[in-house]
């Protein structure tokens, strides 16, 4: 068992900490204040190979693996909730899926230009009356001839309008399992610019506010028969393990949000002076910030425990990283949550202050415990493997 | 076209600063970097790599850390790295470092060398210069635009003064010293790193420079003796003000400059 990171690793952390720093950081506020999705940043980070990191190099990635990714989005996300998502959403939800399941010609037509970051990804689950419940779909999808015909509509979807490539999940059919009946899910690839399928509201939020969250709207939506990802009736299995692999993701942006948090508000504590001296010499705020540096390392460790074990399955198919990263979803957000508030603590007053970054780390904390699974359903994945 | 960068590890400015007993700087005990000028130097050579499909070489001269420097550059897209390190070249003042360096290229083939305009360390602007006068090459120093023809066989360089700039033309081969302003330099990466830190750096020493005399080497090849180094004394946080009208700045800046009898 290993601690320290590698040369490659450490390398790689400068990289994404320096890009972050450059580049993240001096558009985060207007990013949040303006709901402006950091355009130029995204061009950034294809030109550079970060929207596709851990995709095989054949494939036009980077050859890297999860925990280089995890990586990257945890030091965007330091400085930018937003810019982590952004990325996590492409490579975990949309490229992903397509990686693992895509036949060549989708790999071909899709994965490579995502890889290169010729092309944004994004996914759609989650509908108005099925979150936690994918049985809830009301999105359809029938086979017509050679075109599968998409009826329905996705909610929350991150990267909504700016996305190229989506991956669609809707209901083909019913099936019978254990003598009931259920719907059948299928996955699909669809295209932005596909006739029939367009966009309604932008979602004004509370953080992550330039991630362009979009409802997607399909009416009479066709799409050629090839796009149907993996099996029909495969939809609910590959959404799950998709959300295995995006909950990495997750994790990474709410330990960035913690440490960005946590190191912002080192420096604050040294400067701001009371009584005649810096907080930072008062106990309450020396016994605060040990808490919540501890609280970091372990979801440090947690994350990227969870990132080398999907790189293992990468190896080895037969394992399985799902309860590891729903422990380092769940006990990473919920820790970005507590630091993030204690850090708007530790700032008094300014903390409440929009010009602070940290009032805005806090109000980004908040979604990392609901999207992408909640931490209610983090504990049924986790309660599951220990009761079956 | 085959272009060779030369680049320094130098001390990161943002870390504190440490000398050997001889006055020498530890650079062991120091956080380094990529002399910045040297990476403008590798931006420059790297466009040429995606405009011609010209080949990058990186060479350093240094411990065996300086590889550092050389990984860096092959993750931002350099082709090889070659490493000059021996125990008998340390402690190298700009003469012994040229005579090294420029042993070191007489084994490597090359249209354009490339150096930064000087080290944030030394601050000397002497070592470009001096190699290219070892090889008996044209040097244009000072350099913030570079273009090649490369079936002309020549190089156009801008070069920068403080209220002008001149444009020269040189033949190749040739070397050109590069300011900062010769090229923002790219981000390495990811997949670059991977294939960089796997990369087999070249490793020279002593005996691989071709043409020099153990006289010209190390700190005993080294006219320059150093005296005395310290490091700066650390200037106070200074006063902010404030005041509310020009007038008002005039009469404080006064009233300091008096009471520091400076007028």
């Amino acid at each position: 068992m290993e601690f320290t990171l590698d040369k490659k690793h450490e390398m790689a952390r400068s990289l994404f900490r320096e890009f972050a720093l450059n580049e993240a950081k001096p558009l985060a506020q207007q990013t949040d204040e303006e709901e402006r999705f950091p355009r130029e940043t995204v061009d950034k980070m294809a030109k550079f190979g970060f929207l596709g990191i851990p995709i095989p190099k054949e494939m036009g990635g980077q050859g890297c693996d999860v925990l280089t990714y995890a990586m990257a989005v945890e030091e965007l996300s330091k400085v930018c909730g937003t810019t982590g998502v952004i990325l996590s959403a492409h490579t975990s939800l949309c490229a992903d899926p397509i990686m693992t399941f895509g036949t060549p010609e989708q790999k071909e037509k899709y994965l490579i230009p995502l890889a290169k970051g010729e092309k944004l990804g994004a996914f759609g689950l989650t509908e108005p009356g099925a979150g936690t419940d994918a049985q809830g779909q009301q999105t359809k999808a029938v086979l017509d001839g050679d075109e599968w015909v998409l009826n329905g509509s996705k909610c929350f979807i991150t990267n909504g309008k700016e996305a190229d490539v989506y991956v669609i999940f809707a209901v083909t059919g019913k099936i019978e399992k254990r003598g009931k009946m259920m719907k059948e899910i299928s996955a699909f690839i669809v295209e932005k610019g596909t006739p029939g399928f367009s966009f309604g509201v932008k979602e004004n939020k509370m953080g992550i506010r330039g991630s362009s969250t979009y409802e997607l709207i399909f009416t009479d939506c066709r799409i050629p028969k090839g796009n149907l990802l993996g099996q029909q009736g495969k939809g609910f299995n590959i959404a799950m393990h998709t959300l295995d692999g995006g909950r990495i993701g997750i994790a990474a942006q709410a330990l960035g949000l913690a440490e960005g948090a946590l190191e912002t508000t080192i420096a604050y504590v040294k400067e701001r002076k009371q009584f005649g001296r810096s907080i930072a010499q008062f106990q309450n705020t020396q016994f605060e910030l040990a808490n919540m540096a501890t609280k970091v390392q372990a979801a440090q460790y947690m994350v990227y425990s969870a990132a080398c074990k999907k790189d293992e399955y990468t190896k080895n198919p037969k394992i399985s990283y799902s309860v590891e990263a729903a422990m380092a979803k769940l006990y990473a957000a919920e820790v970005a949550m507590e630091v993030t508030t204690k850090a708007v603590q530790l700032h008094g007053g300014y903390g409440y202050i929009r010009e602070y970054d940290v009032e805005r780390m806090m109000r980004d904390a908040k979604i990392t415990e609901i999207y992408e699974g909640t931490s209610e359903v983090q504990r049924m994945v986790i309660s599951g493997s220990l009761l079956k | 076209m085959k272009v060779v960068v030369c680049v320094k590890q130098v001390p990161d400015t943002k870390g504190g600063v440490k000398f050997n007993p001889d006055g020498t700087l530890d650079r062991a005990a120091m956080l380094a970097i990529m002399n910045p000028d040297d990476k403008a130097g590798l931006e420059a050579a790297l466009k040429l790599k995606d405009k011609y499909g010209a080949e990058v070489t990186v060479l350093t001269m240094g411990l065996p850390k300086a590889a550092d420097v050389l990984r860096e550059a092959i993750a931002m897209g350099a082709d090889k790295g070659v490493l000059v390190t021996d125990r008998v070249l340390g402690g190298a003042d700009t003469w012994a470092t040229s005579t090294t360096i420029a042993g070191a290229l007489r084994n490597l083939e090359y249209d354009l060398i490339i150096t930064g305009r000087q080290a944030i360390d030394g601050d000397t602007a002497q070592v470009g210069p001096q190699i290219a006068e070892h090889l008996g090459l044209p040097v244009i120093s000072y350099a913030e635009e570079l273009e090649v023809d490369e079936a002309a066989k020549k190089v156009t360089v801008k070069r920068q003064f403080d209220d002008r700039y001149m444009m020269l033309e040189a033949s190749l081969p040739c070397l050109v010293t590069a300011l900062s302003e010769l090229g923002e330099p790219r981000y390495m990466t990811p997949g670059g790193i991977f294939d960089a830190v796997d990369a087999e750096i070249t490793t020279w020493g002593r005996n691989d420079l071709k043409d020099v005399d153990d006289s010209n080497l190390g700190l005993a090849g080294s006219p320059t003796k150093i005296a005395k180094a310290s490091d700066k004394v650390r200037k106070g946080a200074g006063e902010k003000v404030t005041p509310d009208s020009p007038e008002d700045a005039v009469k404080y800046i006064i009233g300091k400059l008096d009471e520091k009898h400076a007028i």
